[in-house]
């Protein structure tokens, strides 16, 4: 009792202390101090591991083999990359994956929301179903899809059988080399269009009636009301939503391992499995880390040029 | 008084703990870490003994095939204790005994008068031994499987389906002794209407992620001349990975995927093959020996109405691809004592018996070579058999990355078609030079 009350006023005089030490600080100072713990985890947990990532990719370490000597090898992780015709391979099925699943994305996402923007009776009940295979996990629709491409009781068979009047079970979507890159394309492309139209949706509704309504005045045609007015109105969102989609499926991994494993053979072995497999399965640390780098660096050089671009259209 | 009183109570309570033995008093809670599949829901059932006998509490950590080794090794690999007990594939043998994972089980065979040469001596080569062919344990043989075929027995019986492959081939349609009369039979029975359904050939492994397409191509190319190495200078490829019998045997394997298999077929592994033999798709089965109880007992092809043979010969010799594994401790587990208790359980030939009749593949000789074994099933007398012939794949600490490209070279061919089934074992030459060099090896 004696004690607590003999402490009380030391706490006091201490805190009164910390109150005016806190008062003397610039606003410079107390934003660094809010700031901080932020920064320290964000060090923690992103540059480190980044700055590692680095060091490692300059090694032969194997993360599987704590017992052997690590050993500085310069550039050469990055020399076996870069000559390694296997890579450029999945380099080019990644290609072809982004450049495709972005057009039919970006045409397809823009008709929709052209069409939903529209007012209708069921606006929202369409609108709700459409963008329904977004919500899903991408697992889920990689393996629900291997279903729906099963040559014998495959619904997507069945129907491209039923229309063209082929055998459904004489084609198979994910086990043909020709046809293999084209079922990821139209997967990704199921699931992922609803994203770009709704942004496309946000983009024409910031549109003010007011502009129409002028060009209406001026007797513009439905035509040139949609080249001069809506579309480049709506080009930034639509650039946004190209960024996005670009940088998601540029690192595509569990749609496509679910559907097609990467196969048949390599077709479909996009640089995310490929870069999955080097580091988790052949557990070659120090060159998957190289290979991470490139990568990062690519994307890195190919986004920071695309956002200047999408900041000049803004600016407009 | 008082004081004699606790005295007593004191030495009744030593003599009680002396008696009732360690066990009782460290009662512990293992986890066994194995593959989600038939066998080890047998060993859930059979390791209940284990408990009652024990005191220790058994608990199971099971993943499914195709996610095994990634989320096992990641295990391993990181030192997590999540495993006190292993049953690891055998091809992670060499790797999980030179970085420590597993504990050296020399000492304890010799205490507890377990002896390897109790085992088929391919089980303890495959699942127990690193470096191969010495005498150093790292696993007791813990389940014996090997890969096989299954057939429908019905089919082939039919009078109309008999006389008509007589006549077109000049014997019986019966099981196949080589791969040559297989893929007969196969295109045989290929897009043949049975009881007003299409049914296909066979069934085969094709799978890209894991290691499906190998456990299957192997079968074809070790019979066709297909080697490693050189047996007299390890390590050395050329002329033995990509030679001529080799390229026939993967050319082999080729044909049999473009005439025979069900449409579609081009990413499966086991549970694909034993889904397409049950729903009466395919007239035969490449698969491993662990699925025959559940054939057997199935409602649609069991009961009699399956066959089963080994893999059969080719021009190059005869082997079958070896599965199964060893069970392990792991070196990272706090409970070893306890985990090494349940190996000591398990390798009783009391046990053993008793794994083999609820469905497990023992690797006991007393078992295997008991009179009665070959006809306590029907399919026991072809495991036998495909024992006696089987080779596996390597077992190198490196064998993930020796895997891997010959899972892509291998599909790249038989499934995509791309390029030549020399182009392929040639690349593959390539690949594992490069590993070999990695390792420091050559």
């Amino acid at each position: 009792m004696s004690d607590g009350a003999n402490t009380q006023p030391i706490k006091n005089k201490q805190s009164a202390n910390l109150m005016n030490k806190v008062r003397g600080l610039s606003d410079r100072a107390i934003a660094w101090i809010f700031i901080s713990p932020t920064i320290l985890i964000l060090l923690a947990i992103n540059i480190f591991p980044l700055i590692w990532t680095v060091y490692l990719s300059f090694t032969n370490y194997r993360v599987n083999r704590p017992k052997k000597d690590v050993e500085f090898i310069g550039l050469r992780n990055y020399e076996r990359i870069l000559s390694d015709a296997d890579i450029w391979i999945t380099m080019q099925a990644t290609a072809h994956f982004l450049i495709w699943t972005i057009i039919l994305q970006v045409m397809i996402g823009f008709t929709l929301a052209y069409l939903i923007n529209k007012k209708f009776k069921g606006n929202d009940l369409w609108t709700t179903i459409i963008v329904l295979p977004m919500m899903l996990s991408p697992a889920v629709v990689g393996n629900f899809w291997t279903f729906l491409y099963q040559p014998q009781i495959g619904l997507f068979n069945y129907v491209v059988g039923f229309v063209s009047g082929a055998d459904p079970s004489s084609f198979s979507m994910i086990g043909d080399v020709a046809l293999a890159p084209w079922a990821i394309v139209i997967v990704d492309t199921w699931m992922w269009t609803p994203f770009v139209m709704l942004i496309c949706l946000a983009g024409l509704r910031s549109i003010p009636d007011s502009i129409y309504e002028a060009a209406e005045c001026d007797r513009a045609s439905k035509w040139r009301q949609f080249w001069t007015i809506t579309v480049p109105m709506v080009l930034p969102f639509l650039m946004l939503a190209v960024l996005f989609r670009g940088i998601e499926n540029f690192k595509m991994f569990d749609l496509v391992v679910q559907l097609t494993g990467g196969g048949p053979g390599s077709t479909t072995e996009l640089t995310s499995i490929n870069l999955k497999r080097e580091a988790f399965e052949k557990w070659r640390t120090g060159y998957a880390s190289a290979y991470a780098v490139i990568l990062f660096v690519s994307i890195f050089g190919i986004a920071s040029i695309y956002v200047k671009a999408l900041n000049k259209v803004k600016s407009r | 008084m008082q004081s004699n009183f606790m005295k007593s109570v004191i030495g009744i309570g030593a003599i009680a703990a002396a008696t009732l033995g360690p066990s009782a008093a460290q009662a512990e809670d293992l986890t066994l870490c194995w593959a989600a599949w038939d066998p080890a829901n047998a060993l859930v059932e059979l390791s209940k003994d284990f408990e009652a006998q024990s005191g220790h509490n058994m608990s199971f950590e099971f993943v499914p095939w195709p996610n095994f080794a990634d989320r096992m090794l990641n295990e391993l690999n990181s030192g997590g204790k999540l495993c006190d007990l292993m049953i690891g594939d055998s091809q992670w043998i060499g790797g999980s005994a030179e970085n420590g994972h597993y504990i050296k089980m020399n000492d304890f065979f010799d205490k507890e008068g377990i002896d390897m040469a109790d085992f088929i001596p391919a089980t303890v080569t495959g699942y127990a031994e690193w470096p191969k062919g010495t005498p150093n344990y790292w696993a007791l043989p813990a389940f014996g499987d090997v890969v096989g075929w299954t057939y429908r027995k019905d089919w082939f019986e039919r009078p109309e389906l008999q006389a008509e492959f007589k006549e077109k081939h000049g014997r019986a349609l019966d099981a196949p002794k080589t791969l040559e009369e297989l893929q007969q039979i196969a295109e045989f029975f290929q897009d043949r209407d049975i009881d007003g359904k299409k049914v296909y050939g066979a069934s085969i492994y094709t799978e890209r992620g894991s290691e499906g397409i190998t456990m299957g191509v192997t079968n074809a190319l070790y019979n066709y001349g297909f080697q490693y190495e050189n047996p007299e200078k390890p390590y050395e490829l050329e002329g033995y990975v990509n030679s001529d019998g080799a390229v026939a045997g993967l050319e082999f394997y080729k044909s049999l995927y473009d005439c025979c298999v069900p449409p579609g077929s081009s990413d499966w592994y086991m549970s694909e093959n034993i889904d397409a033999y049950k729903s009466g798709q395919v007239a035969m089965q490449m698969n491993f020996a662990f699925i025959w109880p559940g054939v057997e007992s199935d409602a649609n092809v069991g009961g009699g109405k399956s066959g089963y043979f080994p893999n059969p010969a080719g021009p190059g010799g005869h082997f079958a691809q070896l599965g199964g594994q060893g069970i392990s401790v792991v070196a990272y587990s706090e409970k070893q004592e306890a985990a090494l208790e349940y190996i000591k359980w398990f390798a009783q030939p009391a046990v053993q018996k008793k794994w083999w009749e609820s469905g497990g593949y023992s690797a006991l000789r007393a078992v295997v070579e008991d009179p009665g074994f070959a006809s306590s099933q029907p399919y026991a007398q072809t495991f036998l058999d495909s024992m006696a012939i089987v080779k596996d794949f390597w077992a190198e600490p490196a064998y993930a990355s020796l895997l891997l490209p010959m899972q892509s070279r291998i599909h790249n061919y038989v499934v995509a078609g791309q390029g030549t089934a020399k182009e392929a074992l040639d690349g593959l030459v390539k690949d594992w030079d490069e590993v070999f060099e990695d390792e420091g090896i050559k």
